[in-house]
C-alpha cells in the first residue's frame, strides 16, 4: 500500500477558506510527527470539522492561526493530533475474532498455566476493545480463577485514554456492537451515558503508550491486539512495530490485526496461525 | 431475501426505517400498532420484528407477549426500537422475549450493528 498523499484535493472545494495547503501541511505533519500516522485520503474533507472545536476552546480564528500556535506550544499540538486521529471503535468489532482469544487464553488455561494469561490491546481507542475482552473473559469465568488474565489497554492519546478509563460511553456509541443483554449485566445507565461497572473498568490496565516511539509494556504476551492502528504508517514503521511486536509475544501466543490488515509481505516475524483462522503467531520460535 | 415488519405509530419513523432496511436488502411491511402488527405475524411471519413500544390499541409489550404465545411455527427475531431508553424497560422487554433492543434516536450503523448481533444482517 502506497502512503496516502497529504496534500488536498483542491478541487473539491472543501478546503477550509482562511487556510492554505501549507497550513493543512504543518497539521497533518503535526499529527505524523507524533503518531506516525498520515492523513487518510478520505478523511482530509474533515480536518477543518475536527478541528473547530479545539479552535474554539483557543478562541482562535483560523486554522493557520492554530498551525502557528501548534509549532509553538507541544500542549497545542497534541490536541491537535488527538484531534486528528481517527478513533473509530466498537464494542465486539469482528466478532469472532474475541471469540477465538478467549479460545486461546482458554486452551492456555488447559496447560496449566501456573502464571496469569496476558492480553495487550494496543491502540484501544476509547476502550471497547478491552473491555469486550474483559467482559468475554468474565463471562466464561475466566477471572473466577486464582490468576486471571491480565489486560493491558494502551493508546498514544491521553485523550482517549482519559474516555476508555471513565467507561463511559453516548447512547450511539452503547449501541455499536454491544449485545444488549451484554449491556445490561456489565453497564449502568447515568443520564443519557451508560457506564461500565467498576468490577470490569478495574480489570484493565491503561496506559499511554507510542507505539511508534516507546518501548512495549514488560514482560511477554500471550495475546496482541494491535487493530486498525498501523493501517495509515508507512510501510518501514509499520514493519519496525510489527517486529517489536514479535519480540514481546510469547512463542505460542498470537497477533490479531484489523479485519482488512496482514503481515504478509510486511514482516518476515509472523506467520498465519495454523490453529486460528485470521490469526498471527510468532514465525520463530525462540529457545 | 430476508423480510421485517416494521411496526411504529409514527409514519415518519416507518420511512425512516424501511429506508435504511431497503439498503440492508430486507423486503419491509409496516404496521401502525400492535394489533395490526400480529394479524400480519399470523398471516406470514417475517424474520424481523422492528418494535416500538408506546403505541395506541395495542402496545410493543402486548403485541410482543401474544406474538410469543401465538401458536405461529417460526420465531421471529424482535428488535424493540423505542425512546423508552431506561435499564427497567429494558429489561422488562428481555424478559418478555425481545431478542434486541435499540434506543431511539437511532442511526443506520446502529439498525445494522443490532441486525448482525440477531444474525439478520
Ligand atoms: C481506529 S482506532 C482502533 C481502535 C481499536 N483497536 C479497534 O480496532 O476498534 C486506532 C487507535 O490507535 C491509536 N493510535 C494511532 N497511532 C498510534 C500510535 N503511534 N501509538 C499508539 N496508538 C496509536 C489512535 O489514537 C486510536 O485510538
Amino acid at each position: 500500500m502506497s502512503a496516502p498523499s497529504l496534500d488536498l484535493a483542491p478541487a473539491r472545494g472543501l478546503l477550509p477558506r482562511a487556510s492554505s495547503k501549507g497550513t493543512m501541511g504543518v497539521l497533518t505533519a503535526i499529527l505524523e510527527a507524533r503518531t506516525g500516522q498520515q492523513l487518510a485520503a478520505n478523511r482530509e474533507w474533515r480536518v477543518e470539522t475536527v478541528l473547530k472545536p479545539v479552535l474554539r476552546d483557543l478562541g482562535l480564528e483560523t486554522l493557520d492561526a492554530l498551525a502557528t500556535a501548534a509549532q509553538h506550544s507541544t500542549a497545542i499540538g497534541d490536541r491537535v493530533a488527538d484531534a486528528l486521529l481517527n478513533q473509530e471503535s466498537s464494542f465486539f468489532r469482528d466478532a469472532a475474532v474475541f471469540e477465538m482469544v478467549a479460545d486461546a487464553v482458554d486452551s492456555l488455561r488447559a496447560t496449566k498455566l501456573n502464571r496469569r494469561p496476558r492480553v495487550w490491546s494496543a491502540g484501544c481507542s476509547f476502550g471497547q476493545e478491552p473491555l469486550s475482552l474483559a467482559m468475554l473473559f468474565a463471562e466464561r469465568g475466566a477471572d473466577q480463577h486464582d490468576l486471571p488474565p491480565e489486560i493491558i489497554a494502551s493508546d498514544v492519546s491521553e485523550a482517549a485514554l482519559a474516555r476508555a478509563r471513565s467507561g463511559r460511553y453516548s447512547q450511539f456509541e452503547i449501541q455499536r456492537g454491544l449485545p444488549i443483554r451484554r449491556m445490561v449485566r456489565w453497564f449502568d445507565g447515568d443520564g443519557v451515558d451508560w457506564v461500565a461497572k467498576t468490577e470490569l473498568v478495574r480489570r484493565i490496565n491503561y496506559r499511554r503508550l507510542n507505539l511508534v516511539t516507546d518501548p512495549p509494556p514488560v514482560g511477554r504476551f500471550d495475546v496482541i491486539l494491535c487493530r486498525n492502528v498501523l493501517l495509515y504508517l508507512t510501510i518501514e514503521l509499520r514493519r519496525q512495530i510489527l517486529d517489536r511486536l514479535a519480540t514481546v509475544l510469547r512463542p505460542g501466543g498470537v497477533l490479531v490485526l484489523g479485519a482488512g490488515e496482514t503481515v504478509i509481505g510486511q514482516t518476515e516475524a509472523f506467520r498465519p496461525s495454523a490453529r486460528y483462522r485470521g490469526l498471527y503467531e510468532p514465525a520463530v520460535r525462540e529457545g | 431475501m430476508k423480510t421485517c415488519l416494521v411496526v411504529d405509530d409514527s409514519k415518519v419513523i416507518r420511512k425512516v426505517a424501511r429506508h435504511i432496511l431497503e439498503t440492508l436488502n430486507f423486503r419491509v411491511s409496516e404496521a401502525g400498532d400492535g394489533r395490526e402488527a400480529l394479524d400480519a405475524c399470523l398471516v406470514s411471519a417475517p424474520d424481523v420484528v422492528l418494535l416500538d413500544w408506546n403505541m395506541p390499541v395495542m402496545s410493543g409489550m402486548d403485541f410482543l407477549r401474544a406474538l410469543r404465545d401465538s401458536a405461529i411455527p417460526t420465531r421471529p427475531k424482535v428488535v424493540f426500537c423505542t425512546t423508552e431508553n431506561g435499564m427497567a424497560h429494558i429489561r422488562a422487554a428481555i424478559e418478555a422475549g425481545a431478542d434486541e433492543y435499540v434506543m431511539k434516536p437511532f442511526d443506520r450503523e446502529t439498525l445494522e450493528s443490532k441486525l448482525q448481533i440477531v444474525g439478520m444482517a
